[in-house]
This record gives structure tokens, C-alpha cells and sequence, in this order.
């Protein structure tokens, strides 16, 4: 047996003892890879994320709803960060992670290609999008990676503070004016699909499903996590007294959950080939903001630099 | 109802509500993800004194009035803001010095308003001095760091201030609202604030490597409704929820 395997048994078997993971730790070169590669495209979309919202910011219907709003993407920009530190640990920097999302080579939550078109797709946007990341994430919170496991728990009790406002919204647009009532129906009705494709491919066109199982960063698969938020979602949206835009959403008694439609997999797939809505605006505003921020970059960078000259001067 | 303390009121409330505005447009887009939030908090903070000082508003004003329906239904005649804070995000260094400008008055202003004969602004400017001390520590260092950072950024924030350094005497050319709010203890004297201004301005541009441009003060007339062109688009855009669907909760 050769020590790589040996190592690598070592690995999987500190895994399955549920132990974690640390970036100290020797790891499969496979195991990095995939944790750079997901940790990084979470952080992109904690990221892009911010952008939809953001778009809602300086029009937000009264002082108590802009303030939350604004905490709120405060809060997207935080997880970025934190999601950002966690990769960096598997040796990637922050400027090789960046590169890779303006690119296109790093993909992000498709979520965000969407347009938010009302002030109801914000309160659409905190129920279902941060209710559907909510699922994954309480799943990671026990992934093998200590770093990410760690990100996650901060960044779910957030997470779950933003549904809860989001809920909000839409609680007080549903028992509102009938035009406050239409706005909250037509959010739902253009965000619930694209909310269910949130969990990924159906799990037979999932290949990496089992070696993500192995490694504790899936525990569910994507058809079982995506069930259970229809299961959770659609009781809500009755109390809210709006309806599912989905004519066979029907509660099967014998399998204990609510049956639903088919998505879309020709829009899911062309979304996720940069063909959604927003895709080309998103990453524009992305790319726009770094190419403008590099002379602040550059000038943070030189004055740290003369500083510490000057420091070292003194001292002489 | 006390008409000029209302105004006065709404003079500091606009203030931070237009700045708050301004740097609310950048959530998302900053030169980093760190700026992106201490500015986004700067905002933030800002919004938080503006609700503070329109609730007391809405509760001196007679008639029925809200937070909101001071924040929100009020035409471009009718903000006292100076023209400094509409000013627009040009770049980094534009928000930067802008920021600067208004921290230093803002923290003067405050610093009196601690001893006010007011007691609910003197609570008010007790919450508020705290979180502004945190944001004149930002715009001050960014200010050094641009000033003595690259020759591009020197360059870039010298225009800025040459833009925006000639709005700040607004800052002290006292209303008649603010001569009795000074004669009745509430509000300071801004003749007195104006050296302090100066020399502290002075001093921070010449530690970030920027002379004091020797361009003239602008007429201004913010405080008395007449401002640049730039706030009515600010209000359309602040104001449109309010006024396409008027008289509703959200
Ligand atoms: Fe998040
Ligand atoms: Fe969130």
C-alpha cells in the first residue's frame, strides 16, 4: 500500500469520526480543490448578491424599511468576507478569487440574474432566497471543513434574521392595499421558480452528489433539500393568503409532502450558461466596481508602504 | 408648535439624510468589499440620527406627522440641507473628501449639542457624537491615504477638493433660525465653529499632502431651500415609493 493511500484512508476515516477538517491538516488535493471551488463561488454570491437588493436601497418605501435593507446587504457583504478568509486558508488569494469570478470562470447563485422589479421582490428576495440558502447552509453548518462549518454558523443565524424581515414585507404587502397585495402576488409568482432551482440539478443529472456526500459538505441531496423547502415554503405562502404559481402543487398524503411541477431545466441551464436576465449587468457591475477601485487599492497600498518607511526612518 | 426649533430639526435631519442617500447608492459597488461596508455603515448611522431627529419632529409638529412624512413628502424647496452633502459620487475620492468635509462640521455641531438646553437633541447628539468620532477616523485616513498615497490619487482627490472645498463655508453662514436657536442655548454659535472648522481642516489636508485650494467660497443657499440641481433627482428616486402608491403602510 502505498503512504498516499494510507494517508488517504486517514483522511476520510477522521470525516466519518466526524472530526474536522483543519487548513493545517494534510487534505486530498481533490478535497482542496473542491472546497476552493465551492467556498469561493459561495462567496461570489454572498457577493452578486448584494446587487439585486442594492438596486432597491435608494428607493425604499419608508425609513424603518431602508435601514433593514441596508443592514441587510451589510450583512451579504459580511458573509462575502467571512466565505472569502475561509478560502484563503486552502491557499488561493482573495485577487486569484476575484479574477476568476470576473471571468466567468467562477460561477455564482443563479438567483441573482433575476431582476428585482418591485419593492415586493425585496421581501420576495429575504423569504424565499435567504429562506432556500437557509436549507443549504444549516446542512454545511456540520460539513468536514472546520473553516466553512465555522462561516456557516455565523452567517445562518443572519441568514435567518433576513427571512424573517423578508417575510415581513411580504406579511404587511399581503394584508395591505390590493395593489400592495398585487405587487407581493407578482413577486412570488416571478421568484418561486428560480427559488427552486436554487438547489441545483435534479439529482440524476448530479454527478458530484456522492463524492460530496463522502465528504460531509452534502448531507441531502439536491431533489430531497428542494422537497423540503417546498414543504416549509408552501404553508407560509397560505398564511400570506397568496398562491403558488404551480397548478399541481397538491399535498400527497401517502408521501408525507407536497408534490410540485416540473422546473424549467431549459431556462435553469441557459441562466447557468450566462443567458439569465441580469447575467451580463451583474458581472458588469462587479468588474466596473473593481477596475474603479484600483487606484484606491494601489494608493492604500503605497501609503501602508511610505509608512512603514518612515516608521523604519524613525527608528534609525 | 416651536416652528424654528422644527426647522432647525429639519436642517440637521436633511443633512444626514442626503449624505446617508448619496452613500446608499454605493452599497454594492465600493473599491472593496471593506469600504463597501464601513461606508455602507457610515450610511447607516446616518439614517439612524435621521430617524431620531424626525420622530421628535413629527412629535412637535401639530399636525399629523410621521417620520415619513417629514423624510418623504417634503419638495426640493423644502429640504434645509446644505449643498455640500447632494453633491454627487464622482469617485472615491469625491466620497471621501465629501465625507471628510461634513465629519468635521458634524463633529463640532455635536460637540455642542451634547450641552444643548434641549434635552431630546442633547440625547440625540449623545448617541449620535460616538458614531461620528468612528467616521471622521475613516474619512480622515482615506483623505491621507489618497493624498499621499499615488500620484494618481493625489491627483484625483486634489480635484475634489477644489470642487468641494468651496461649499463649506455654508457650513456657518448662520439663518435666522439658527441666530435663535444659538440665543436660546439649543444650537451653537457657528462663528465660533468656523475657526475651529478651518483649523482643523487645515490641518488634516496638510498631513495628507493637499493645499487649501485658493478658489472662492460658493454663493450658496441650502439651508434657506435653494440648492444645486442635483437634489431633485435625489427625491425623485428617494421620494418614489411615497409618491406613486401615497398613504400606505409598508
Ligand atoms: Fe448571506
Ligand atoms: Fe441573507
Amino acid at each position: 500500500m502505498s503512504p498516499e493511500i494510507n494517508l488517504e484512508e486517514q483522511f476520510q476515516a477522521r470525516i466519518d469520526a466526524g472530526q474536522k477538517i483543519e487548513p493545517k491538516d494534510w487534505m486530498p488535493e481533490k478535497y482542496r480543490k473542491t472546497h476552493i471551488r465551492q467556498i469561493s463561488q459561495h462567496a461570489h454570491s454572498e457577493v452578486v448578491g448584494m446587487l439585486p437588493e442594492g438596486n432597491w436601497i435608494t428607493r425604499a418605501p419608508s425609513l424603518r424599511r431602508k435601514v433593514g435593507l441596508l443592514a441587510k446587504v451589510q450583512d451579504e457583504a459580511g458573509h462575502g468576507l467571512y466565505l472569502y478568509s475561509a478560502a484563503e486558508t486552502l491557499g488561493i488569494s482573495r485577487d486569484e478569487m476575484y479574477e476568476q469570478l470576473h471571468t466567468g470562470k467562477a460561477k455564482y447563485s443563479s438567483i441573482f440574474n433575476y431582476p428585482t422589479l418591485s419593492w415586493a421582490d425585496i421581501g420576495a428576495i429575504g423569504w424565499l432566497v435567504d429562506g432556500a440558502a437557509i436549507i443549504n447552509q444549516v446542512m454545511l453548518t456540520r460539513t468536514s471543513f472546520g473553516p466553512y462549518a465555522r462561516a456557516m454558523v455565523r452567517i445562518c443565524k443572519e441568514e435567518s434574521f433576513h427571512q424573517r424581515q423578508g417575510y415581513e414585507i411580504m406579511l404587511g404587502l399581503a394584508k395591505g392595499t390590493p395593489e400592495q397585495k398585487e405587487m407581493a402576488q407578482d413577486a412570488l409568482n416571478r421568484f418561486w421558480w428560480p427559488s427552486l432551482m436554487m438547489f441545483g440539478p435534479r439529482d440524476e443529472d448530479s454527478p458530484n452528489t456522492a463524492q460530496s456526500v463522502k465528504w460531509k459538505i452534502k448531507r441531502k441531496t439536491n431533489d430531497e433539500l428542494r422537497q423540503q423547502f417546498v414543504d416549509i415554503t408552501v404553508p407560509q405562502a397560505e398564511f400570506l393568503g397568496l398562491s403558488i404559481p404551480d397548478p399541481t402543487l397538491q399535498w400527497n398524503e401517502e408521501r408525507g409532502h407536497y408534490d410540485f411541477g416540473e422546473i424549467d431545466w431549459n431556462e435553469f441551464w441557459q441562466v447557468v450558461k450566462g443567458n439569465g436576465p441580469c447575467n451580463k449587468e451583474r458581472l458588469a457591475a462587479r468588474v466596473d466596481a473593481w477596475e474603479e477601485g484600483a487606484w484606491v487599492r494601489d494608493a492604500a497600498m503605497a501609503y501602508a508602504e511610505w509608512k512603514e518607511k518612515e516608521k523604519i526612518k524613525k527608528a534609525v | 408648535m416651536d416652528q424654528n426649533l422644527y426647522n432647525y430639526l429639519l436642517m440637521l435631519g436633511d443633512n444626514s439624510m442626503i449624505l446617508g442617500h448619496r452613500l446608499s447608492e454605493l452599497c454594492g459597488h465600493g473599491p472593496s468589499l471593506e469600504t463597501d461596508i464601513a461606508l455602507t455603515n457610515i450610511s447607516l448611522d446616518l439614517f439612524g440620527q435621521v430617524r431620531n431627529i424626525f420622530q421628535y419632529a413629527a412629535k412637535l409638529n401639530d399636525q399629523e406627522s410621521s417620520e415619513d412624512s417629514i423624510a418623504f413628502l417634503r419638495n426640493e424647496r423644502q429640504h434645509y440641507n446644505c449643498i455640500l452633502v447632494e453633491q454627487p459620487n464622482t469617485d472615491f475620492a469625491h466620497v471621501i473628501l465629501r465625507q471628510y468635509l461634513f465629519d468635521q462640521f458634524q463633529l463640532l455641531q455635536l460637540n455642542f449639542l451634547l450641552q444643548s438646553k434641549d434635552e431630546q437633541l442633547k440625547a440625540i447628539a449623545a448617541k449620535s457624537i460616538k458614531e461620528t468620532k468612528y467616521h471622521i477616523r475613516f474619512s480622515s485616513e482615506w483623505c491621507k491615504r489618497l493624498g499621499q498615497g499615488t500620484e494618481i490619487s493625489h491627483n484625483k482627490i486634489t480635484t475634489a477638493l477644489e470642487l468641494l472645498y468651496p461649499f463649506c463655508n455654508e457650513f456657518f453662514e448662520t439663518t435666522e433660525v439658527e441666530k435663535e436657536m444659538m440665543e436660546r442655548g439649543i444650537g451653537p454659535n457657528l462663528e465660533e465653529l468656523r475657526v475651529q472648522y478651518f483649523d482643523n481642516v487645515t490641518t488634516l489636508l496638510n498631513e495628507a499632502g493637499l493645499s487649501i485650494p485658493q478658489t472662492p467660497f460658493r454663493v450658496s443657499g441650502g439651508k434657506h431651500g435653494r440648492h444645486s440641481e442635483h437634489l431633485g433627482y435625489i427625491l425623485a428616486e428617494f421620494q418614489y415609493m411615497q409618491k406613486t402608491y401615497p398613504n400606505m403602510q409598508w
